[in-house]
């Protein structure tokens, strides 16, 4: 199979240079960073900080081991977005050495080990997450709770979150709820009406402050639409497969299955359609291709988060369908302009 | 995992009087099985989750090695070409069985820890390549040396991958291996990090594909260093003295 020569979506339009890129899509990230901290305290923020900070030592510790120009390569912002994509991802009072852990290993193993940006075939923050999920799932699992349903009654201040994040907060368990997703995967035989009504992280001030934070990204990433910094395809793919799995599946089994409504604002739904299913360099490059390579994500979310071990499935769906990626690209590439069809895959014959 | 060898490999191997440094060097480093061959792959990364897991597995590989190969070299000009392959796996099954029964007897935890994968040793394609590539071409004495040494670099590669997969994930060394050695054993942990957490991902098995890609990138780095070395080496010397070119006769 010959590697296809499609330029980089981002250098369509002259003049945006990568670092404009890798900034507006940072900047679009702070409405649901906003949100998060406005709900579950200052941890996210803090987060973020530590993945910067072991985000650019990483990045230039394996650039100049690499012999290639440090500065040059750390002002592209690359690393540092994917950074601030796994400080929002990751629980706002995950110890710090999870974060480290999780950017340096997105940072030295699937991105600089592959040839740095635009060469990793899988999305560097994605793998960080999936690494620190697999390997450490007790601080993975303490999301905080909204205040009004946590035992204490209160968010963290920042000393607590540092100390959260640095010491271990004795009283941290007080704080800490189920994710709604999380709710409603260990909801057991309950129907989903009873479990609606008794589960504490299905609640609706726990449904709404998720609610909150997917709008939030919804936002952002509607900036970016607008920014012309992402196509509408894969985006609209991933939610739309989404809907569509849940609310067929909803039909079938009304009394064990969330609404489609329900998929689509918890969990990471709308920051992996927006924010990581949209990455220039381990996505589709066609539009029919991100099409389909949005509604593969889409699908294996739905998937994941009900039949799989996980509460939530977008690192893992995104994961998956980045393998796929240059399978789909092969066989959707579009028509050159003067031939009449798409050249799509080899015939039987003929070896070129 | 195919059992085929590099032919030009074995051509050269097939001299009658085996290099002994020569066999050494290429069982622990320049055709070393694991970093090299990347034979034995399945049991490696399944196994290698602690010193003693990976010192069990890699003993025991190492003896049906050694005796494989004495076993083959031995019948090598008595066993027809066309029955040859089945001929050899009989061997090396029998030694394997011989190994499970003793393992069963003596060192019972390890054992039922191991499993599945030493009943496999039957299927490691490093002692079937041996077996074919050198012993069945060579006399005794050289191809137990090359079993041992072949043995060997399979099992050092094995112990430290062990090593690195058991202080990262559980921050402990050679923990459990009064398994292997007995009741003096039994104090031979070593707690590298107090209090440490778990890193499921490098105790599960793709954490042992990582640590592999790691160790064979360290020996290309070797490698590649030492071909530097010699270049530069080579360089400084300048060309030979002979001024004169010879286009004639025998070009030593």
């Amino acid at each position: 199979m010959a590697l296809l020569r499609i330029s980089s979506p981002h250098t369509q339009r002259a003049g945006h240079r990568t670092s404009w890129v890798m900034q507006m899509v940072i900047l679009a990230t702070l409405p649901g960073i906003a949100v998060q901290t406005w709900l579950f305290g200052w941890g996210t923020l803090i987060n973020v900080m530590i993945a910067s900070i072991a985000a650019l030592l990483c990045e230039a510790a394996i650039l100049s081991i690499r012999r290639r120009s440090v500065a040059f390569f750390l002002k592209d912002y690359s690393a540092l977005l994917t950074a601030v994509l796994l400080g929002v991802a990751l629980p706002p009072t995950v110890p710090w050495w999870v974060t480290v852990t999780a950017v340096s290993f997105a940072i030295i193993f699937a991105k600089q080990l592959y040839g740095g940006l635009g060469n990793n075939p899988f999305n560097p923050a994605m793998v960080g997450y999936a690494i620190v999920l697999v390997s450490f799932p007790v601080p993975m699992s303490q999301w905080l709770g909204v205040q009004s349903i946590v035992a204490s009654g209160e968010s963290l201040s920042f000393l607590q979150s540092l100390q959260a994040i640095f010491h271990h907060l004795p009283n941290i368990d007080g704080y800490t709820m189920a994710t709604p997703l999380d709710g409603f995967k260990n909801k057991d035989l309950v129907d989903s009406a009873t479990a609606f009504q008794t589960i504490e992280a299905l609640q609706s001030a726990s449904i709404n402050s998720w609610l909150w934070v997917n709008m939030a990204y919804l936002v952002g990433g509607v900036g970016l639409l607008w920014l012309r910094i992402i196509t509408w395809h894969t985006p609209v793919a991933v939610l739309g497969a989404l809907l569509i799995m849940a609310g067929v599946f909803h039909l079938f089994d009304m009394s064990n299955t969330a609404t489609p409504l329900f998929h689509l604002t918890t969990g990471a739904a709308m920051f992996g359609a927006f924010f990581i299913a949209t990455d220039p360099v381990s996505s589709c490059t066609s539009n029919r291709g991100k099409l389909i390579y949005g509604a593969g994500i889409g699908i294996l979310i739905y998937i994941i988060r009900t039949w799989g071990g996980y509460p939530d499935g977008v690192a893992f769906a995104v994961l998956l369908m980045n393998f796929s990626a240059p399978l789909i690209d092969y066989y959707t590439q579009p028509r050159t302009y003067g031939h009449k069809k798409a050249k799509k895959g080899l015939k039987i014959g003929e070896d070129n | 995992m195919s059992a085929e060898t590099d032919t030009s490999d074995a051509i050269t191997e097939n001299k009658p009087s085996a290099n002994y440094a020569e066999i050494i060097y290429n069982g622990i480093w320049k055709n070393n099985p694991a970093l090299v061959q990347l034979l034995g792959l399945c049991p490696m990364l399944a196994v290698t989750s602690t010193v003693v897991n990976a010192l069990g597995l890699g003993l025991a590989t190492l003896v049906v090695l050694v005796g494989s190969n004495i076993a083959v070299s031995l019948i090598r000009n008595y066993v027809a070409d066309a029955v040859r392959l089945p001929a050899f796996v009989m061997i090396i099954a029998s030694f394997t069985t011989c190994i499970e029964l003793i393992m069963q007897a003596y060192t019972y935890e390890l054992y039922q820890i191991l499993g599945i994968f030493i009943p496999l040793i039957v299927t490691n394609c490093a002692i079937l390549g041996r077996a074919d590539a050198f012993a069945s071409r060579n006399p005794v004495l050289p191809s137990a040396l090359d079993g041992l040494m072949m043995g060997l670099g399979f099992g050092v590669i094995l112990v430290a991958l062990g090593a690195m997969r058991e202080l990262i994930g559980q921050g402990t060394l050679f923990a459990d291996m009064q398994l292997l050695f007995g009741d003096i054993a039994i104090n031979w942990k070593w707690v590298v990090f107090d209090d440490y957490p778990n890193v499921l991902f490098v105790v599960l098995p793709p954490g042992a594909f990582i640590g592999l890609g790691l160790l064979i990138a360290f020996k290309n780095y070797l490698d590649e260093r030492e071909k530097k070395r010699l270049a530069i080496q080579k360089a400084k010397d300048g060309p030979s003295e002979s001024k004169r070119v010879r286009v004639t006769g025998q070009v030593s």
